[in-house]
């Protein structure tokens, strides 16, 4: 007799518990990647800078809602707002002071930024010391999936990344401000051209960025380990989302990050010590396509960095 | 026997004497090997060896990533694999460091050899995040490995350069000149006996045109990153000789950012920037860990310095000292001292430009 013809992967995910659970951890790795790295791809897009500071606002979002939490004890929702507004307000500062003057250097704006990220780590080091911290959750409870348990706050996670990637949507195909800012990040000459305020609008950029890194340190803290180092990790791996979707592909982005989130889930449960793998594992990716494909899987060839 | 003498205290007056810069370094050459006469500290022996070791760490960075334009954010890479190397053979094969630290920039030339694959295709940005990635990588795989590789605490018990720290002093300081020596000569722009200085400058400015001259760059790169890490290899050796720990420090992205900081400080595009940049800011770092809040702070001076060097003096220090006590003679192009009003040499006025220079 023939077996039943169902949805192979319907049978693969009942039968193994395994495979769900790296679904849905990938899935929750993946929103807040794909969040961050929408907002790198965003600033890189516009005004090619490649911002190595920007899981720094993440961190400062994580570390904001942390300490209002333990010392004060207050609401959640009011305090991610605010971590998201003093990001947006270091990110112009920021900006203003030591990358405007420089934009025009690629290499020499990268090694600013390490530096920008290494000054936010050591400022927090000095206030709140070097010692791993933990929030609690937003919204208690969990769902039972078959053999998965998903928390409410996971899908809490899911559901804001999805969110903040739609506003990412709407603002960029359904405003002014989004026309011009993809009319920059095409052709910069041709839109000061027109008329476009173009360092206005690469200043609001990265306000935006920076909104969009708060946000996701600020929804994803709960599940988070919080300490000093703790930007480092997720920047290696949206820098290895973004150039494995192509730099400056917002789509690219997204679907990287989506990708590499579900492959460090699938290390992270499959491979014995694979917490310590992760990044390796996003970077070889990395490398990998890089090799194959040196624009990256939807990227735009740019003429200047090829070889 | 006395022409040669005669011809050799010529070029010294000539060469070295009526040129500030290469007096001033002469001497400081000269008062290295003499510090161990004056003290024998072991903490200032220690700094001092440490500085030199991160010399030639740091030249070697600004040889492949100034000089030739490829720009490595990894390079700790070479340092933490010769480091690696040496300790293990010395910890399980009891090799001498004789034999570990050659061995140990063979494998790290080897690794300059693979990162310089996925170099020739990329540049720019690109280079930039594929060479960070790599130590990146092996950090992981470190870690993956607690057993062999010795996990987050690194492996233990490797064997001491020398017996005596003032011969390990000396041992260092020789080896660091020789290298930075060949390095300098390898990219003098004007040699006549070493091509490479000027292909590799090429390279740097405009590497299309440097390959429709019928330069073949592919070659030249990976010379580039072959010879920069053996010497970082060289230098991982020896560090890991003396500190005698060999941990994933060795590989973390703050030692290839220090080589970055001290370079870009002292200018890059020189080799003997990285040495200015390095005598001076590495003692200073190592002197503000005695006291508890400004070890605290360091690391925020130094990113802040960094940024204030990249924002302001973009050429780095030793460019910005020369060009206050230097002046090219615009008839022969001859270097003189720039209290002088003739040039030395053919006696033509040096300050010609002065007025353009102050806006009229």
């Amino acid at each position: 007799m023939a077996p039943p013809r169902l949805n192979i992967s319907i049978i693969i995910l009942r039968r193994y518990p395994l495979l769900q659970n790296i679904v849905a951890n990938g899935l929750i790795f993946g929103g807040t990647y794909a969040v961050l790295a929408a907002g790198f791809a965003l600033v890189f897009g516009v005004a090619r800078i490649l911002n190595m500071a920007h899981t720094a606002f993440y961190m400062v979002a994580a570390y904001i809602i942390y300490a209002f939490i333990s010392m004060l004890g207050m609401g959640s929702m009011l305090v991610s707002v605010l971590a998201i507004i003093i990001a947006v307000i270091l990110a112009t500062v920021c900006y203003i002071l030591f990358i405007d003057r420089v934009k025009q250097h690629d290499l020499t704006v990268m090694v600013i930024t390490i530096a920008i990220g290494m000054l936010f780590q050591e400022i927090i080091l000095l206030i709140f010391k070097g010692d791993y911290h933990g929030v609690e959750p937003f919204i208690k409870g969990y769902l039972d999936f078959g053999k998965v348990r998903i928390t409410y706050q996971h899908i809490f996670i899911i559901l804001s990344s999805l969110i903040a990637l739609g506003l990412i949507w709407v603002l960029l195909a359904k405003t002014t401000m989004g026309i011009a800012i993809r009319a920059i990040s095409q052709d910069r000459v041709a839109a000061n051209l027109m008329g476009i305020n173009v360092s206005r609008v690469i200043l609001i950029t990265v306000g935006v960025s920076a909104a969009f890194a708060a946000f996701a340190g600020a929804v994803v803290a709960p599940n988070l380990t919080i300490y000093p180092q703790m930007w480092m990790p997720p920047l290696i791996t949206i820098l290895a989302a973004v150039v494995l979707g192509g730099l400056g592909s917002l789509k690219g982005a997204i679907i990287g990050a989506f990708l590499l989130g579900l492959v460090e889930s699938a290390v992270v449960f499959l491979v014995p010590l694979g917490g310590y793998l992760r990044e390796a594992v996003a970077l070889v990716t990395m490398l990998i396509v890089l090799l194959v494909r040196s624009e990256g899987l939807f990227g735009i060839a740019f003429e200047e960095e090829k070889l | 026997m006395k022409p040669f003498i005669r011809q050799i205290s010529w070029w010294f007056r000539n060469e070295i004497l009526a040129i500030p810069w290469r007096f001033i370094s002469f001497a400081f050459i000269i008062l290295l090997f003499f510090i161990p006469l004056f003290t024998q500290q072991p903490y200032i022996l220690r700094v001092l060896i440490i500085t030199n070791i991160f010399v030639l760490f740091a030249a070697s960075w600004d040889f492949l990533s100034g000089y030739t334009g490829q720009f490595n954010l990894g390079h700790a890479l070479f340092l933490g694999v010769a480091a690696y190397t040496a300790a293990l053979l010395n910890t399980h094969l009891g090799l001498q460091p004789w034999a570990t630290i050659p061995m140990g920039a063979l494998v790290a030339l080897i690794i300059g050899l693979i990162v310089a694959l996925p170099a020739l295709r990329l540049r720019g940005l690109y280079l930039a995040l594929v060479t960070l990635s790599f130590p990146i990588i092996l950090i992981g795989i470190v870690n993956a490995f607690p057993d062999f590789l010795g996990g987050e605490v690194g492996i233990y018990g490797v064997e001491p350069l020398t017996s005596s720290r003032v011969l390990a002093y000396y041992m260092v300081l020789l080896i660091m000149l020789i290298s930075v020596f060949i390095m300098w000569k390898l990219t003098d722009i004007k040699s006549k006996l070493v091509r490479i200085g000027i292909i590799l400058h090429a390279i740097r400015e405009d590497e299309i045109t440097a390959r429709a001259s019928g330069i073949d760059t592919t070659r030249y790169k990976i010379l580039a990153f072959a010879i920069s890490g053996f010497l970082a290899g060289i230098a991982g050796g020896l560090y890991v000789h003396f500190v005698q720990v060999a941990g994933p420090s060795t590989l973390a992205i703050s030692l290839s950012f220090n080589a970055l900081l001290f370079t870009i400080f002292g200018g890059i595009m020189t080799i003997y920037g990285a040495v200015v940049g390095t005598y001076i800011l590495y003692p200073v770092i190592d002197f503000l860990r005695l006291n508890p809040f400004m070890d605290q702070i360091r690391i925020i001076l130094m990113a802040l310095m960094l940024i204030f060097v990249m924002l302001f003096m973009p050429g780095g220090l030793t460019r910005w000292i020369r060009d206050r006590i230097e002046v090219d003679c615009p008839r022969c192009k001859i270097i003189n001292i720039s209290s002088r009003r003739l040039c030395r040499v053919c006696s033509a006025p040096l300050h010609l430009d002065i007025k353009r220079k102050s806006g009229v």
